[in-house]
């Protein structure tokens, strides 16, 4: 079938592309932005480690098509942070051990940077809530949680504070 | 696996659309949610997907006097963070709390989940117990169909190939109407294995206008009218409920499937209906 043309942007960079309708957004990131931080577990929605933002949403990323976003505006792991440094929430889950094999984890920051932009303080419940769609095979879910509540914490004291304390 | 090739069209006015859909190898793409997953498994092969989503002035949850109507592009998240869902269908709230995850209810339609009909799902049930009408629209004209006349079986419904579901309107509840919601399924944000949804209104102390609906425990989401009409005009007692309740848990028509076997389901039924009339009664008033 006819590849279509999309224009959209992709961690604040303009990027052009030819597709195929088939292809799913995941993919695209993956194999032709070369961006392979975005994880593909199931590929039907359940594990949610294919999170990425569309729009500032967090969505499947399996569960679209690339040809679905024109002109629309996604962020996708390898844009937390800045010039090497580790974004609060990436450092979170570094001091707290929200990680192990790391599988999970982008899906996991996805899930909570959509969660922390609409609720600085997040109750444990709404955290679980929040990461209730990522399936994690290695941390028992607890170490998430205890770096997500640190994430918010260091986020509402400020990004640069939180960045200098740990430097 | 890989979704098989499909032509892709991205109307951007609802004549449009409804003018593709004449085309009988046409499928409709709202939110993903469903359709994707099965074509990633293959399960579907639509050879020309029409993607609803770029249509304009769909995308609403609005207050229309006497009644809330969302049209086909509101997204699970906005239905359930409305405020006039809040405010007219707590039931609608209590569910949603069981309704798939965060990423999902971005994209996921209330229309598209009503249009797919998964057995086991929720709204089908709600829709149903609150008459939900849902407007059809074709290249030819548009007809409403009634919630309890659109579920027709398991992933089956009253729409035509040709035809959009493109509005939902469901009736504000009388006042003092009282509801109740109840779910078992494995992991929340996973499909039921048992749902119960019930309204029902109080009057001199007897039951009125009582509407009890399942899913997860039969073919599609089913309104019990059995179970209805032995309710209505008798006073709320324990013993009716689980009368009715035993009534009910004969009447439906599991299935055993790897998870839940068809007698435990029977079982949920027996167990659940009883606290969602108890919880329907104690909210009417
Ligand atoms: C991990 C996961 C968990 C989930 N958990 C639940 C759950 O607990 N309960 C639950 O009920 N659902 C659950 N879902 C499904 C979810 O609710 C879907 O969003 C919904 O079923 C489909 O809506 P959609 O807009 O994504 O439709 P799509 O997937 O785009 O379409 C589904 C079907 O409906 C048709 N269609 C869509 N819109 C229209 C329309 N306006 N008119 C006519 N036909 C239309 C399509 O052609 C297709 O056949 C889950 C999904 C996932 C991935
Ligand atoms: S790969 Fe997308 S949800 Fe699992
Ligand atoms: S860290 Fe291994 S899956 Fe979560």
């Amino acid at each position: 079938m006819d590849k279509v043309a999309i224009n959209l942007t992709v961690n604040g960079r303009n990027r052009q592309a030819l597709v195929p309708p088939r292809m799913l957004l995941s993919d695209f990131i993956r194999h032709e932005l070369e961006l392979p931080g975005t994880h593909v577990g199931c590929e039907h929605g359940v594990c949610g480690s294919c999170n990425v933002l569309v729009d500032g949403k967090a969505v499947r990323s399996c569960l679209m098509f690339a040809v679905q976003t024109d002109g629309a505006r996604i962020g996708t792991i390898e844009g937390m942070g800045a010039d090497g440094s580790l974004h609060p929430i990436q450092e979170a889950f570094w001091e707290e051990h929200g990680l192990q094999c790391g599988f999970c984890t982008p899906g996991m920051l996805v899930a909570a940077t959509e969660l922390l932009a609409e609720k600085p303080d997040p109750s444990e419940e709404e955290i679980r809530e929040a990461i209730s769609g990522n399936l994690c095979r290695c941390t028992g879910y607890e170490f998430i949680i205890k770096a997500i509540r640190s994430a918010a914490q260091k986020l509402r004291e400020g990004n640069g504070a939180a960045q200098t304390e740990s430097a | 696996m890989k979704p098989a090739a499909f032509e892709y069209e991205c109307p951007q006015q609802l004549d449009a659309a409804l003018a593709l859909l004449n085309d009988a190898n046409s499928r409709i793409l709202a939110g993903g949610q469903s359709l994707v997953p099965m074509m990633n498994f293959r399960l579907a092969t639509p050879s020309r997907l029409v993607d609803i989503n770029k249509l304009p002035d769909l995308d609403y949850v609005r207050d229309a006097g006497d009644a809330v109507e969302i049209g086909a592009l509101a997204r699970h998240a906005q239905v359930y963070a409305s405020n006039e869902v809040a405010q007219h269908f707590p039931i609608m709230k209590a569910a949603y709390e069981w309704i798939a995850h965060s990423a999902v209810r971005n994209r996921g339609t209330l229309c598209g989940n009503l249009c797919h009909a998964d057995p086991a799902s929720e709204m089908p049930a709600i829709m149903q117990v609150l008459e939900a009408q849902l407007t059809l629209s074709s290249a030819s004209g548009a007809r409403v169909v009634v919630a309890t006349d659109f579920f027709k079986g398991s992933y089956e419904t009253a729409i035509a190939a040709d035809e959009m579901l493109t509005m939902l309107s469901i009736s504000k509840p009388a006042p003092g109407t009282g509801w109740g919601f109840e779910e078992v399924a494995m992991r929340k944000g996973d499909y039921a294995w048992c749902t119960v949804a019930a309204t029902l209104q109080l009057s001199s102390g007897k039951i009125a206008s009582a509407r009890v609906a399942v899913s997860g425990v039969d073919a599609c989401a089913t309104r019990l009218s059995d179970a209805e009409s032995s309710l209505d005009g008798q006073a709320p007692d324990t013993e009716l409920f689980a009368n009715v309740a035993a009534s009910a848990a004969l009447a439906v028509d599991p299935a055993d499937n790897v998870a839940v076997s068809a007698d435990y389901r029977r079982d949920l039924v027996r167990t659940l209906m009883p606290r969602v009339l108890q919880a329907a009664v104690e909210s009417a008033g």
